[in-house]
């Protein structure tokens, strides 16, 4: 797809995240908004999905993960946005009996889901064991994961990432959301992750480094690491972002980690942001 | 008299590694994790059958578990081996969310539960596991009772679709359950019948209890014994119909009292048949090093404590 048409899907993302938030006063902006370009370009030019047919099983087609399931409000807009389910639905975001939980779920049966997150640290085991399953079922498809930087301080993911190089489990593309924030703090403060490049490969990755704001970057990004599949290596993309991007006075700073905006500044926030695919 | 043939003796953890085998015959769907105790859970001879299908992933146990649940999206029936210990509380958050919350079709198997463990001691006795893995929605808990219902219970949980944990162990035990018996899951099986008092028992302490039966036959005491494989959904229908002839209950367990079996025949009793009952379980105690048989007696699950307990029981009656 066209940079051009990415970047207006991303703007009515960005959107919908903060309509999103602001209406149940709850939920995770800051994230989200660093998280939109990347999630616009993976679902509408790198993922091979079919948003019309949603199947669990996921037999050739490709497998998408959200580890940091807090960051759900930008992973439900670019579904709906893909077409797993109407539009409107963002709108029940967080209220009782939605489909659209606080942290993404499966018991609801909310199209494009395939597993519970938001307990972090779980979804790169998960993407693995989908990853190794495709390889038994002779299904070239690929899975792709999400993480957030603070994530990484969950023991598991180690566990994960030993796993999947020891087993050269090649069919799978992690991605870190490098953003330098988490709820207590700049990670560097809480629990810094050093030389996250060195670390993973150490741990036997092939490393790729982008700029989460740049759609041309990650498209690039993306094809390069498509292509560096099935070579025995699994694949790790180091994604610079910022928390609150787009939104000026989220950015810079850990604060709208987990703090919705009010009616007020949600009209700021709005007329930064274009409207470019209907307001749900 | 009462007449129970023993068909041998075996561990319970040999007739998981036989069950498993023959899945890998069977069933191409199959596939099998271990966290670095493949020969203590008998999962060597599915490793040899079809090494595709087996995972190693090392002294790794929240990756296998979330693996596992990710091995489930394309159709695949994970089983996952480790002790019980590690096959619960060390992941207790991994099989909630990604287990059981997400309902995946993962299939948890746990050798050396309990006391029975015996001389690694109380870091890996674990008492606390059905009480965690029941409280679970969406989770079924299966406790068979000898070699021949573990390697039974293993071939039948394929076909269930849905997170399944399912507890053996080490020792050598007689096994009674016929070869060719069909294991239902969530129907029990009524191993003796009497009248005097309803033992309800799961896992070694079924043995445990047909030992009892028979020292308190020689004191005139009939005992209609119960064995409640599957803990989790509960087969309220077996202790409703036993209690209306006997009056009163005794159930034995290798778990602590707390959140075990019989609290869950607690549960039934108090709403729905006021009769009453004794526990034979481990009471507010960690384990510690010690011969199985005779951790057994210290911690007060032997036969002498479910005698004890039947006479206690019908005294209240």
């Amino acid at each position: 797809m066209e940079t051009s048409e990415l970047k207006k899907i991303a703007s009515q993302v960005r959107r919908d995240i903060v309509r999103m938030v602001s209406a149940v006063n709850s939920g995770h902006p800051g994230g989200s908004l660093g998280c939109a370009d990347f999630l616009t370009v993976l679902y509408f030019d790198c993922m091979k999905h079919n948003a019309a047919h949603f199947s669990m099983d996921a037999i050739n087609e490709d497998v998408f993960y959200l580890s940091n399931g807090h960051i759900s409000p930008v992973w439900y807009s670019v579904l709906a946005r893909s077409g797993y389910f109407p539009v409107a639905e963002l709108g029940t975001f967080r209220k009782m009996s939605s489909r659209l939980q606080g942290h993404p779920s499966t018991d609801k049966h909310l199209p494009g889901i395939r597993m519970a997150s938001g307990s972090l640290g779980q979804g790169l085991s998960c993407a693995i064991g989908t990853a190794q399953a495709k390889k038994l079922n002779g299904d070239s498809s690929l899975v792709y994961t999400l993480h957030g930087d603070g994530e990484l301080q969950e023991g598991q993911i180690w566990e994960a990432a030993m796993y999947a190089s020891a087993y050269k489990v090649d069919n799978l593309i992690a991605t870190i959301d490098l953003n330098g924030r988490q709820i207590d703090g700049d990670t560097d403060q809480v629990l810094s992750l050093g030389n996250l490049a060195l670390k993973w490969q150490a741990f036997g990755w092939e490393v790729l480094e982008m700029d989460g704001h740049n759609i041309d970057e990650i498209k690039s990004t993306l094809a390069k690491a498509k292509s560096m599949t099935g070579n025995g290596k699994p694949i790790v993309i180091i994604m610079k972002t910022e928390m609150g991007q787009g939104v000026d006075y989220m950015m810079g700073s850990h604060k709208w980690h987990g703090v919705a905006p009010n009616a007020e500044q949600l009209q700021v926030a709005l007329n930064q942001l274009e409207e470019t695919m209907g307001d749900y | 008299m009462i007449e129970i043939e023993v068909l041998g003796n075996k561990d319970t953890r040999s007739g998981f590694g036989e069950g498993l085998l023959e899945l890998a015959k069977t069933n191409k769907d199959v596939v099998a994790l271990c966290a670095d105790l493949t020969g203590s859970l008998k999962m060597d001879a599915f490793q040899k059958e079809v090494p595709d299908r087996f995972f190693q992933v090392g002294i790794a146990e929240a990756n296998m578990i979330g693996m596992a649940a990710g091995m489930t999206i394309g159709g695949k029936i994970p089983y996952t081996g480790t002790f019980a210990n590690f096959s619960t509380g060390r992941v207790y958050d991994q099989i909630r969310q990604s287990v059981a919350y997400s309902k995946k079709n993962v299939k948890i198997c746990a050798s050396h539960a309990g006391l029975t463990l015996g001389e690694d001691g109380a870091t890996h006795q674990i008492l606390e596991d059905i009480g965690m893995m029941k409280m679970l929605p969406n989770m079924t808990v299966i406790v068979p009772c000898d070699f021949n219902q573990t390697k039974q219970a293993t071939i039948a949980i394929s076909k269930h679709e849905g997170p399944v944990y399912l507890r053996f162990g080490r020792p050598v035990m007689p096994i009674f359950v016929k070869d060719d018996a069909k294991f239902e899951i969530g129907k029990a099986d009524t191993i003796l019948e009497g009248s005097d008092v309803t033992i309800i028992a799961c896992g070694h302490l079924v043995w445990k209890s047909i030992e009892a039966a028979r020292i308190l036959e020689e004191k005139g005491v009939s005992v209609e014994l119960i064995n409640m494989h599957t803990i989790k959904p509960l087969d309220v229908n077996a202790v409703l119909q036993s209690v209306a002839k006997t009056k009163c209950v005794v159930t034995a367990e290798e778990h602590m009292i707390n959140g075990g079996l019989g609290d869950s025949v607690a549960q039934v009793l108090i709403q729905h048949a006021l009769v009453p009952q004794e526990y034979v379980g481990v009471n507010d105690s960690f384990g510690e090093s010690g011969n199985p048989m005779e951790l057994m007696t210290k911690y007060g699950i032997d036969t002498q404590n479910i005698v004890d307990a039947v006479l206690k029981v019908i005294q209240r009656k």
